[in-house]
């Protein structure tokens, strides 16, 4: 819309005419005060805080509600203003308890803050407090009545936000109070938005409350170790004896790729780290086939050498080695590049692999060559148009389905979707086309045929007719899809997008760094970056060593563990023998290194166990489904614990490893070389490392722990995780780029594939181990959940 | 409409319902006169009403009590046969609504929203019902009753005991 000019406290501001007031003030760097109005709800005039002089209208405007025009003259503090906003106050605190000192919300109150600015010494409005007990509506909110400011955030958060209508309004004046659907108990999809947005104490958090103050937490910015959207998630930390414990988890400073939005695992399922099942001390079976505490020197002596031993006992066969490696899909980028790195240079395998949630690899490969057609998880938030194809967002992608919903509320974005059952983010959808099920083929592979035309494919309805018109209408279309595709039906989907100009894809998969585990090469066929590794191009001379032949995949692997052929498995971070379903008995004769956070179901079976941190306790970086590449910072930690990446150098450096090839640190990155002043950057002998970090202003890494100094060697040897470190460093999300992939043939199995299909409360290794998401799906599992068809909104 | 089959209202009061949904562009306006029928027909506005109009205009059943809490005259516990509402409010007030409402009490044993023990009567003090010029005056279900004095009331109760009486014998 066109720029309006107008003036507010005699300051000149220019703004889209229909800007709300707050707004084009808040942008200007006028704070003006409002606990009812919230970004992106919708507006509520409630609580006449916000009150302004409009030059010319009689009454005081409220802010939040005014639209600014051309010429306009607005005053934002004046002693009338301040009188009005003291009275304001005084009628807000006429009931309110006063219970700062106990409240949670003490210290990060809206209540309280604005009582320190505008709040009056002494009260001339009395009324008698009516006091109500707090009442838990849920394992994980609390409400406490007399606090509440009637400002109706909770009830939009949870009705527009999450669209899920559990919080209301009831009777009338005086006795109005904020009810939730069930009379007194909850019955939602648990995200807690409804505390994040409560200015006040009056919502609380069933993990947080009475735990400590706000100002005693250090607050880490990390990346949520839960589902493949990767939210940013701010954690809370205190000091405790054995290291630094998570108190909470939020994003209340709205940052980040998530903005408002954290679902309830990343907000409640952070507990696991604290769990008393945790693994603290390195475990190794003794004579009598017990797992006995012992100590890290030990352990790792121990694994290095059987590692070396096995080894080199199968040197001759350097195609068939027989050790197997399995790697994780909650680990970090450079855990994952440097597994396989070691796998591949210092235990002389390709028999590497990881448990596949989706076809990352055929993804790439149907994109390879082609750039800026993979859509960000951002991109989701203002597209013009999705169509989504398969699963449910809701369940299993809650930030996608959030953004849906709200581009569709702010944006009116056109929602297509084509399931084969109903699901909820319907609601918002333009048209939404149910395909048959039971089909001989994959019902999704005949959808692609469909939409190139054949009409046979599927049953061929007016209204599929409709949709699949719809669809072509559009200049701009994001396809969201998942692991109902993979091999060869994402290459068909994606080639029916790719004649398109506008479409853009995205994949979706299931862990916090699937997509990171395939991107850094924990695949039996593929080095980093989706290079084959027959013909691996610039890792020759990065790997020494490297064998070419593909190698066994996880179902090989544990095929020829069962047959005898294995002599070493080192699992990393992942529980294949639950998810694969191994007999424990073809293990009996392999040597079996876990490293895990858990004693896991493979773990018990293990010879040496070792205790690794989980992602908040480390630092690096984690690629979420859509491509966008986080930092994770260090934010709990534990005694006992070693991050997965030190306990590889440590393996390797135990091994006789040259540990500065496998990690270039130090002043001269493992390369006694001249860092490439002298022979410059083309020359093959000079330190590549070093000149490559010379040429983009980087420091040498000092230690041979330090994960960045791997990331430096991904930003190089993979052109797809060209990153902008600025954003990435400031803790923003940086989108990778699929498309510079070799062309090549890279066929996947489809059987290998094993998606989790985590609800809202459930997540892996780790759900078993959070208190609070298994109170929540024991809660969650008392209600049925009848599919409202139109929503309340007004 | 699927619900009709299930419905808890009267076949006539369902089919009024499926009417009024398609009156209005969007379902749930129909909400409070919706609410309204159904008190009058259940006596009170019950949790399966709430259920089955929540059902009716595809909202939760927490919409429905939003709406409903808001308004004074909707009940959610059910009343005598008869409710007795008497005026307060200034008019009345001048004219002996505090002694009537009083003598009420007295003569039906109950208070402000109590209900007799056979369940013939309900008594409520109420604002105005726009009877100022008859004051005082109650309201006896939809039926005005005015200018007042205790004598005339017992006489009003009588006839509504009559009624009931006989409703009860003729059934």
């Amino acid at each position: 819309m066109a720029d309006v000019t107008f003036t507010v406290d005699g300051k000149k501001l220019t703004a889209p005419a229909g800007t709300l007031l707050i707004e084009a003030c808040r942008k200007a760097g006028i704070e003006i005060p409002a606990f009812c109005y919230y970004p992106g709800l919708s507006l509520q005039a409630a609580c006449r805080m916000c009150v302004v002089r409009q030059e010319k209208v009689p009454k005081l405007q409220t802010a939040c509600t005014v639209q600014v025009g051309e010429g306009q003259s607005f005053i934002t503090e004046s002693p009338e203003i301040t009188q009005a906003r003291k009275a304001t106050i005084e009628l807000l605190l006429g009931n309110h308890p006063l219970d700062c000192p106990v409240c949670d919300a003490g210290g990060e109150c809206e209540l309280q803050d604005m009582t320190f600015k505008y709040g009056a010494g002494e009260s001339l409005y009395v009324e008698a407090k009516q006091h109500r007990e707090e009442q838990k509506w849920s394992p994980a909110v609390y409400f406490d009545r007399p606090r509440c400011i009637l400002c109706y955030r909770c009830v939009r958060m949870c009705g527009e936000g999450m669209d899920v209508w559990a919080l209301g309004i009831q009777n009338r004046g005086a006795s109005a109070i904020i009810a939730p659907n069930g009379g007194d108990h909850l019955d939602c999809e648990q995200c807690g938005m409804c505390i994040d947005a409560c200015p006040v104490g009056a919502l609380t958090s069933g993990t947080y409350r009475y735990k400590t103050r706000p100002w005693e937490m250090n607050h880490v910015a990390t990346v949520c170790t839960h589902c493949g959207d990767g939210c940013k998630t701010t954690l809370g930390i205190r000091q405790v004896n054995d290291g630094a414990e998570i108190v909470r988890a939020d994003n209340r400073d709205k940052s980040g790729i998530n903005g408002d939005f954290l679902c309830a695992k990343g907000r409640f399922g952070f507990d696991f780290v604290e769990s008393a099942d945790r693994l603290t001390k390195p475990l190794i079976r003794n004579a009598a086939g017990k797992l006995e505490p012992a100590t890290w020197e030990q352990a790792i002596r121990l694994v290095a050498s059987k590692f070396k031993e096995v080894r080199d006992r199968n040197s001759d066969k350097a195609s068939s080695s027989s050790i197997g490696v399995i790697g994780s899909n909650t680990t970090t980028n450079e855990e994952n590049y440097l597994l396989q790195k070691f796998a591949r240079t210092a235990l002389n395998t390709n028999n590497i692999d990881h448990e596949r949630t989706t076809d990352y690899a055929g993804f790439a490969h149907a994109l390879a060559g082609t750039t800026g057609r993979t859509a960000s998880l951002r991109d989701t938030q203002t597209a013009k148009a999705v169509l989504l194809i398969g699963g449910n967002p809701t369940e299993e992608h809650p930030l996608l389905a959030w953004n849906l919903r709200t581009n569709f509320r702010l944006n009116q974005s056109r929602l297509y979707i084509t399931t084969d059952s109903p699901i909820k983010l319907e609601r918002q959808a333009i048209k939404s086309l149910q395909l048959p099920v039971g089909l001989e083929s994959n019902g999704y592979e005949a959808f692609t045929e469909f939409l190139n035309g054949s009409d046979s494919a599927i049953e061929a309805t007016s209204e599929a007719k409709s949709f699949r018109e719809a669809i072509e209408a559009e200049e701009s279309l994001i396809v969201i899809f998942g692991e109902e595709y993979r091999g060869q039906a994402i290459e068909s989907l994606v080639k029916w997008g790719l004649k398109k100009a506008g479409v853009k894809f995205a994949y979706l998969g299931d862990y916090a760094n699937s997509r990171g585990a395939a991107d850094m090469g924990l695949l039996p066929n593929l080095l980093p970056g989706y290079v084959p590794v027959a013909s691996p191009a610039a890792f020759t001379e990065e790997y020494i060593g490297l064998p070419t032949a593909p190698g066994k995949n996880a179902v090989e692997i544990f095929d020829a563990a069962g047959n005898g052929e294995l002599g070493a498995l080192y699992v990393v971070g992942s529980n294949p023998v639950a998810t694969f379903g191994v007999n424990p008995a073809a293990l009996k004769s392999t040597f079996v290194v876990v490293q895990d956070i858990f004693l896991t179901e493979t773990a018990a079976l293990a010879d040496v166990v070792l205790p690794s941190a989980s992602l908040y306790e480390k630092t690096g970086t984690v690629t979420n489904s859509y491509g966008d590449v986080q930092l994770a910072k260090k934010a709990a930690d534990k005694a006992g614990v070693k991050p997965d990446f030190e306990i590889i150098v440590r393996i390797a450096g135990g091994m006789g490893i040259d540990v500065k090839k496998l990690v270039p640190f130090g002043k001269t990155n493992g390369v006694s070389a001249d860092m490439g002043q002298s022979r410059g950057a083309q020359s093959g002998e000079a330190d590549r490392h070093a000149v490559w970090l010379t040429a983009n202003h980087l420091e040498p890494r000092l230690s041979p722990f330090d994960p960045l100094a791997v990331l430096d060697e991904i930003e190089r040897l993979i052109p797809a995780y060209k990153l902008d470190r600025l954003n990435l460093f400031g803790g923003n999300d940086v989108a990778s780029e699929p498309g510079f992939v070799p062309v090549s043939s890279i066929a996947s199995a489809r059987d290998l594939i094993l998606p989790s299909h985590d609800g809202l409360f459930t997540s892996g290794i780790l759900g078993a181990h959070t208190v609070a998401l298994q109170e929540l799906n024991q809660y969650q599992h008392q209600f049925e959940h009848p599919v409202v068809t139109e929503t309340a909104a007004d | 409409m699927s619900t009709e089959t299930m419905s808890i209202f009267s076949p006539q009061l369902a089919a009024k319902f499926d009417a009024l949904v398609l009156k209005y562009p969007v379902k749930r306006s129909a909400l409070v006169p919706m609410l309204l029928y159904a008190q009058d027909e259940i006596g009170y506005v019950s949790d399966a009403v709430i259920a089955e109009i929540a059902d009716r205009l595809s909202i939760t059943p927490l919409d429905v009590r939003n709406v409903a809490t808001y308004y004074s005259m909707l009940r959610f516990k059910p009343v005598g046969k008869y409710n007795v509402q008497v005026c307060t409010n200034i008019s009345c007030m001048l004219r002996g609504a505090y002694d009537l409402f009083d003598h009420l009490q007295g003569t039906l044993g109950i208070g402000h929203k109590g209900v007799t023990a056979d369940g013939v009567f309900s008594l409520e003090e109420v604002e105005c019902i726009g009877a100022c010029c008859w004051a005082p005056a109650i309201q006896v279900n939809y039926d005005f009753h005015d200018e007042l004095t205790n004598d005339k009331v017992d006489a009003v109760l009588a006839t509504y005991r009559a009624k009931a009486k006989g409703a009860t014998t003729n059934a």
